[in-house]
């Protein structure tokens, strides 16, 4: 072949846009999704922060009063704190001193005691967003949160991406025995209640992040399995998968290095509302106290607190955890939505 | 001659993104007299849908119809009428038969249930009525039967009898005008030359106008009155079927005319739409006819009753056969081209496929070089597959989309070892681009920048990088337009002669094979009906089939015509 051996290169083959970088101006047109990205960026700086301990490094301070009203509400009378307080004995003393052997020694013991000096700093009547039962700061609780729970929604999300995708492709692109041997591997993991296999793991693993990370990792793969099996089914028949094939490709180089870019759409989406689910299921474990351990703090540990804290009327520790929550995962699934928008190449 | 619609100065753009604005058609005028057909003739992109489209206003939501812009009919101008006086007409008056009859009758609905709709909604028939009717007009439309097919679901149908559901949906309510949009372009051309004469038909006897659009001279040289040729979204040229055809005045429309293979001439170039732009109109001087390219004493592959059979599940334990190809025997000779025509189903493609073992044959064997193509394992055909390559129909599906056009070129060389280091393959892409006439700057660009033509040259690029020795073209040209088809089938040509490949090429174009193919083979069924060389076949058919097959072919225009 003269012709081709004669080695001459285009003089400024200008490089092209690439699938990503369109995907990218697209994304910018687009006004909803570079709010709803600015805001998720915003999280994640703010988690970041926390993580470094910059922020809400010390939520666990008991910096107010118990239940301290939000500061937007002003002070007003806070009474379940003065009945904090107020804990000690309360009607007219009995004295029992003729009964109790420990008598002679109180008054030893109180003198002792005033000796040691106990240095509470003093609690504020109102913080930002108020307190919760103990006085800390329900803002900072928020914060520190939000680390927790966005770390696992994503980490999850990362475990079940690839449990879904890899016996996906298997699946879709192998076929036959190998498929029906995953598809029963799915029925089986679908037909058993969701709840029920998050106790049957957590009481397997122990309690942790970790765990929490790999329970919902293992539970919820399903539905990208699902995804992608149908996916590589259909691509699997794709001309430019033959044309590959007719070229010597291996099946490997067809399954990961053909397909796989080409759903790759699919996968991405598929995992961020994996992202939206697992911060919403964290919050139900951590509800049940299968979550993270009591030590931490997660969106769905402090709903758990507001759950009693409602009953007598103190909503901020739940309209604290909401907001952000319902701000980051609004955003977030915008966001998901803006980029199925974009990296989608049919809708272009 | 009064006219029934007339548009006037039409002008359509579609808006893309934010700021971008096609302009689709520009300033289109032409009229549709009462009782005649209208041909709007056209490649990919010259406006042609879009604005019969516009008559009907059956547009896209981003389109956007300049206000000056007029459809007359009955006295209203459709652009700006209100939508209850357009939907009145849609359906009654003016009625539509699209392209893809399999998509374009619901699936979940019997073709009575279908039909009868239009009846009640226009008509006011009542049920029974309609029932009576629905089966007078799947009479008069030709289905077979029709009282049992009232009650049969569209896939039960074959795509010719779908399409005559719709004809029969759009003359219902006896229509005024019917805009045939390709309504035979997914058609084999034995059902074709069926609908073909069944619209002529049914025009004659309900005396209603036909704007018929399409893309295939041949089909409008036989079927218009009146010829309205566009590109890029203007009128090139109109006037009644006789003048268009015999003394084209527009260079576009004489390089149109000419760039199509014809079945009396075997030049050895065919003309491009270039070579008369550039040529200021004058057609380039045809050559002499091309003589068929020797045959060596052996053939290069040898196929010997090669079966693919596949078996259906149809219940618990039963199973039904399908052969799609059956005993087939053939064989290909170095630097030759085997033609192979056939309708869909007639098992052409899966001839290539088993060559290439994309398909696994059930039976039968093929000889290359003395070894059994069928008997080698996976790792001893790579070795073949490197020598036999195989191109597409689609060049839009080919192609991945994700790789540049350097990583579609470079691959296979990785994957067979052609090429010393990374450098040299990149550069021996570069060459191969240049050779297939793509731009100089197109190495690093995805296929979805190109056009189809240049796409298909990419294809035809990634198989020369292997440097094959047998090319399958499966309906390699069909998805392009004429003009782009006529140099697709020039470079193809020039490759043949310089690298001396041999090519097994499969279409259901009878013109293109006769103009591509020294031998070739007919199948219908599965079963190769007759083989021969090319000339032979074409002049003196001896298999029924074959003659039916030549007969179907759109003759174009004939003087003396009515």
């Amino acid at each position: 072949m003269a012709a081709i051996a004669e080695p001459v290169l285009p003089d400024e083959a200008p490089r092209s846009q690439g699938v990503w970088g369109a995907a990218w101006t697209r994304l910018k047109a687009d006004r909803v999704g570079m709010v709803s990205l600015a805001v998720v960026a915003a999280f994640l700086v703010l988690i970041l922060l926390s993580a470094l301990g910059v922020v809400a490094g010390s939520w666990q301070l008991e910096r107010g009063v118990p239940y301290a009203p939000p500061s937007f509400l002003g002070s007003r009378e806070n009474v379940e704190a003065q009945a904090i307080d107020l804990a000690g004995p309360m009607g007219p003393p009995v004295d029992i001193s003729d009964i109790d052997p420990l008598a002679p020694k109180y008054e030893e013991w109180q003198r002792r005691a005033r000796e040691i000096q106990v240095t509470s700093p003093p609690r504020a009547e109102t913080l930002p967003f108020g307190a919760d039962r103990w006085g800390r700061d329900v803002l900072a609780k928020a914060v520190k949160g939000a680390q927790m729970s966005i770390f696992v929604g994503v980490f999850a999300a990362v475990v079940a991406t690839f449990i879904g995708t890899l016996l996906g492709a298997i699946g879709g692109y192998v076929g036959g025995r190998v498929g029906d041997f995953f598809e029963w591997l799915y029925n089986v993991f679908t037909s058993v209640p969701d709840i029920l296999l998050i106790f049957a793991f957590a009481a397997v693993f122990g309690r942790g992040i970790s765990t929490v990370v790999l329970i919902l990792g293992l539970v919820g793969w399903t539905g990208m399995y699902r995804q992608v099996r149908a996916e590589y089914i259909k691509h699997a028949s794709r001309e430019y998968v033959r044309a590959a094939q007719a070229i010597g490709a291996s099946h490997l180089s067809r399954m990961f290095v053909h397909i796989l870019p080409n759903i790759s759409h699919v996968v991405l989406v598929r995992m961020s509302l994996l992202v939206v689910g697992f911060i919403k299921a964290e919050v139900i474990l951590s509800f049940l106290g299968l979550g993270v351990p009591i030590e931490l703090v997660s969106w769905g540990t402090m709903l758990a607190e507001a759950q009693t804290e409602l009953v007598i009327g103190k909503w901020w520790q739940l309209a604290a955890a909401t907001l952000f929550m319902a701000v980051f995962l609004t955003a977030f699934s915008m966001l998901t939505d803006a980029l199925r928008d974009a990296l989608d190449p049919k809708l272009r | 001659m009064t006219g029934l619609v007339s548009v006037r100065d039409l002008r359509v753009s579609f808006r893309l993104g934010k700021r971008r604005i096609v302009e689709a058609v520009r300033g289109v005028s032409f009229d549709v007299p009462e009782n005649a057909t209208v041909a709007l003739v056209g490649e990919s992109g010259s406006g042609k849908s879009v604005s019969a489209m516009s008559i009907v206003r059956l547009l896209p939501d981003n389109a956007i119809v300049d206000a000056a812009s007029r459809i007359d009919f009955g006295g209203a101008n459709l652009l700006t009428a209100p939508i209850e006086t357009l939907r009145r007409i849609r359906g009654k008056d003016i009625t539509v038969v699209f392209q893809e009859p399999m998509s374009s009758l619901n699936p979940v609905f019997t073709v009575g249930y279908q039909i009868g709709e239009v009846l009640r909604l226009h008509l006011n028939l009542s049920p029974r009525q309609a029932a009576d009717r629905v089966v007078e007009l799947l009479t008069e439309v030709g289905i077979p039967e029709p009282k049992a097919r009232v009650d049969a679901y569209p896939h039960e149908l074959s795509g010719g009898q779908q399409q005559r559901v719709m004809i029969a949906m759009a003359i219902a309510c006896e229509p005024k005008l019917l805009i045939a949009d390709e309504p035979t372009t997914a058609l084999d051309v034995t059902v074709q030359r069926q609908i073909l004469e069944l619209v002529a038909r049914l025009q004659d006897r309900h005396r209603m106008s036909v704007l018929f659009i399409s893309h295939d001279l041949g089909v409008v040289g036989e079927i218009a009155d009146h010829v309205v040729v566009m590109r890029e979204g203007v009128v090139r040229e109109q006037g009644p079927v006789d003048r268009i055809f015999a003394a084209p005045q527009d260079t576009y429309t004489r390089a149109l005319l000419a760039c199509r293979p014809r079945l009396d001439a075997k030049p050895k170039r065919l003309p491009v739409i270039d070579d008369f732009m550039a040529g200021g109109g004058q057609p380039i001087v045809v050559s002499e006819n091309r003589a068929p390219r020797p045959q060596e004493a052996k053939p290069l592959i040898e196929a010997k009753g090669l079966s693919k059979i596949y078996r259906l599940k149809t219940g618990l334990f039963q199973r039904k056969s399908i052969a799609a190809v059956k005993e087939a025997s053939f064989a290909l000779w170095r630097g030759r081209t085997l033609g192979v025509v056939g309708e869909s189903g007639s098992g052409k493609t899966t001839i290539g496929m088993l060559l290439m073992r994309l398909v696994e044959a059930t039976s039968g064997e093929v000889r290359y070089d003395g070894a059994d193509l069928l008997k080698l394992t996976e790792a001893q055909m790579m070795a073949y597959r490197r020598r036999i390559q195989i191109i597409f129909q689609n060049p839009y599906a080919s192609l991945n989309p994700r790789f540049t056009v350097g990583q579609i070129l470079t691959e296979p060389m990785k994957i067979h070892r052609i090429g010393a280091s990374d450098d040299d393959r990149f550069e021996r892409a570069v060459a191969l681009a240049r050779r297939v006439g793509l731009p100089a700057d197109c190495i690093h660009k995805y296929p979805h920048e190109f056009s189809g033509g240049q796409r298909q040259r990419i294809a035809i690029a990634r198989c020369l990088s292997m440097q094959p020795e047998v090319l399958i073209c499966d309906e390699s040209v069909s998805a392009l337009d004429v003009s782009v088809q006529a140099t697709v089938l020039n470079l193809l040509l020039d490759l043949q002669d310089e690298f001396g490949m041999s090519y097994l090429f499969i279409s259901h174009d009878l013109a293109v094979v006769k103009y591509m193919a020294d031998d070739m083979l007919v199948m219908h069924e599965g079963e190769i009906v007759e083989r021969g060389p090319a000339e032979a076949i074409y002049e003196a058919p001896q298999h029924e089939y074959t003659r039916k097959l030549l007969q179907a072919i759109p003759t174009g225009y004939r003087p003396g015509r009515r």
